[in-house]
């Protein structure tokens, strides 16, 4: 009984937030043209070898279709107390969070579904384990939402969420192996890319375009101890406002 | 049977004490008012009870729950209207009281019924496809009022209700939380306005700086205070020194020109010495008005504080 409580509460507020925030005209457009623009800028740049950048391109559109809104969602809600009549329902703080990830996750799975969509039709991308690549993917939305919610709960106003976000996105971009691989990085900022979320999900979504480089299953098992670990510290975040 | 017990509740935020070892008990089927100015600890009490802050001191159970242990248990049994209209402004009346119903569990059959029912109670059943944030301001607080019913609560915290509406808005809203009170529900209601506590409540704890200065009925905390019946007189000219006498002898006169105000518990004296006095120095009565005391008279006894200063504070 309480275990469906609070699924049907997660459910519910999953709902709203897409209702209410995510599926907004304007957020659909730039859901789908992100993707486009990043898919014909790097197009025009550098027109071939660009089916080895496409698993990078997705993993980019997963990561700001992920952080981008749900900081806003979060951040806005918190400003206007409208996060605070989530807080009064009888729910645990657990669901609460699951179900801000989750529109963050299925925000992200859409802007990612496009640029998958583009990088098969447009740039060849071939998707040789289609499997490993949606469970890859959807592991990876889950581990960037659950980061850009650590931001967002911790955080008061939406410009600070951006601001923090950016501060880890930009330097995982960089150094997640879409550009540089990472084996070619000077040791110090190996050591910093593989801290990184982004660059076990182009990992994975390379292993299942081309041929694997890595084991995909350590992929996974740090992709879900990164998304534990994002998820406990923002649920200990949620309590500090609580005390 | 309490519904509310609370044990020296107290909340710190950093040195500072914003609720300082208040207890009190509220029993099912009451109107409980919790009165004070601005900064004087009733939203901390309610977040405290309401699971919503953490109290760093003290107990309370909520519906016969430990709002410390048994949070869950406590919100499933009580209905919050927060002082902020916090409903969400991009979904339609109908759709927010639906969103809210899954929230508190409402089974899936019951639901548009019970939305349905409170959408007519609330006036708000044209309005049931508008979104929230094109209301007016007392149309969203009976929105909200809406919502913290749609679990047929037990309990139901008002966190100063009536704030920033128009006086049409507000006088309704009152007569809403009277017909609350007609079915039963118990009710805890945090107010700076007097007069609102003096309507709506059988018994008011005022506080003032994070502690209970005094609970009790209206009426009583009026007795209690000592204020007297106040009788304003109105003459055709100023008074002579000999009625001013015999005037002060009955209690605090205060003096304006050609009108005065007695402080007395009794009028009938008032009325004699009136009469005869007035009749001698040739003057004539022009008015004579009584008013009763009011909570009002009691709070500025008890508290020492202006209710002026309240009202300045919440900038109404």
């Amino acid at each position: 009984m309480r275990l469906r409580d609070e699924l049907e509460g997660i459910y519910a507020i999953l709902l709203k937030d897409l209702k209410a925030y995510y599926l907004k005209p304007p957020n659909i457009s730039w859901g789908i043209l992100f993707p486009i623009v990043l898919a014909l800028a790097f197009t025009l740049r550098n027109p071939r070898g660009l089916r080895d950048l496409a698993p990078g391109l997705v993993a980019m559109a997963a990561l700001f279709g992920t952080t981008s809104m749900e900081a806003i969602v979060v951040t806005f809600e918190k400003r206007v107390g409208a996060l605070e009549r989530l807080y009064m329902a009888p729910l645990t703080y657990a669901s609460i969070l699951l179900a801000k990830v989750l529109g963050g996750a299925v925000f992200g799975g859409f802007i990612s579904a496009v640029m998958t969509l583009l990088c098969v039709t447009l740039l060849g991308m071939h998707i040789s384990h289609p499997l490993l690549y949606v469970g890859g993917l959807a592991l990876s939305l889950i581990a960037l939402s659950s980061l850009g919610s650590l931001i967002a709960f911790s955080v008061r106003e939406v410009f600070e969420a951006q601001t923090f976000s950016n501060y880890f996105r930009f330097p995982m971009i960089f150094l997640c192996g879409v550009f540089i691989p990472v084996g070619s990085l000077p040791l110090p900022l190996r050591v910093v890319a593989y801290m990184l979320p982004l660059t076990y999900t182009v990992e994975l979504l390379r292993a299942s375009t081309l041929s694997p480089s890595t084991c995909p299953l350590l992929d996974l098992a740090i992709l879900i101890l990164f998304s534990t670990v994002f998820l406990l510290l923002t649920h200990r975040a949620m309590g500090r406002a609580y005390g | 049977m309490d519904s509310i017990i609370v044990e020296g509740l107290t909340k710190y935020y950093g040195d500072l004490c914003a609720v300082d070892h208040v207890s009190f008990t509220v029993d099912a089927g009451e109107v409980f008012g919790y009165l004070g100015p601005n900064g004087a600890g009733k939203t901390t009490t309610i977040r405290m009870l309401t699971g919503l802050t953490r109290p760093s001191e003290g107990r309370a159970w909520v519906a016969g729950y430990d709002v410390l242990n048994e949070t869950l248990e406590v919100k499933r049994r009580i209905g919050v209207v927060p002082e902020a209209s916090n409903l969400y402004d991009e979904l339609t009346v109908w759709e927010n009281l639906e969103f809210i119903s899954r929230l508190y569990h409402v089974p899936r059959a019951e639901r548009r019924r019970r939305i349905r029912e409170l959408l007519k109670l609330f006036d708000l059943w044209d309005r049931r496809n508008t979104r929230f944030r094109r209301l007016s301001r007392g149309l969203k607080r009976r929105a909200v009022l809406a919502a913290a019913l749609i679990n047929d609560p037990e309990i139901l915290f008002l966190d100063e209700p009536t704030t920033g509406l128009d006086v049409v808005s507000a006088r309704s809203l009152r007569g809403l939380v009277n017909r609350l009170r007609g079915m039963g529900k118990t009710i805890f209601l945090t107010t700076h306005y007097i007069e609102e506590a003096d309507q709506l409540c059988d018994r008011v704890a005022i506080i003032v700086r994070g502690r209970i200065r005094v609970i009790d009925t209206p009426e009583n905390l009026k007795l209690r205070a000592g204020v007297k019946s106040i009788l304003e007189v109105e003459l055709s000219d100023s008074p002579p020194e000999e009625l001013l006498e015999k005037l002060g002898g009955l209690g605090e006169l205060e003096v304006e020109g050609r009108q005065l105000r007695v402080h007395t518990d009794d009028p009938q004296m008032l009325l004699r010495i009136l009469t005869e006095e007035v009749g001698r120095s040739g003057l004539a009565l022009l008015s004579l008005r009584g008013r009763s005391p009011t909570l009002e008279d009691a709070f500025i006894k008890l508290t020492g504080l202006s209710p002026e200063v309240m009202r300045r504070e919440k900038g109404v």
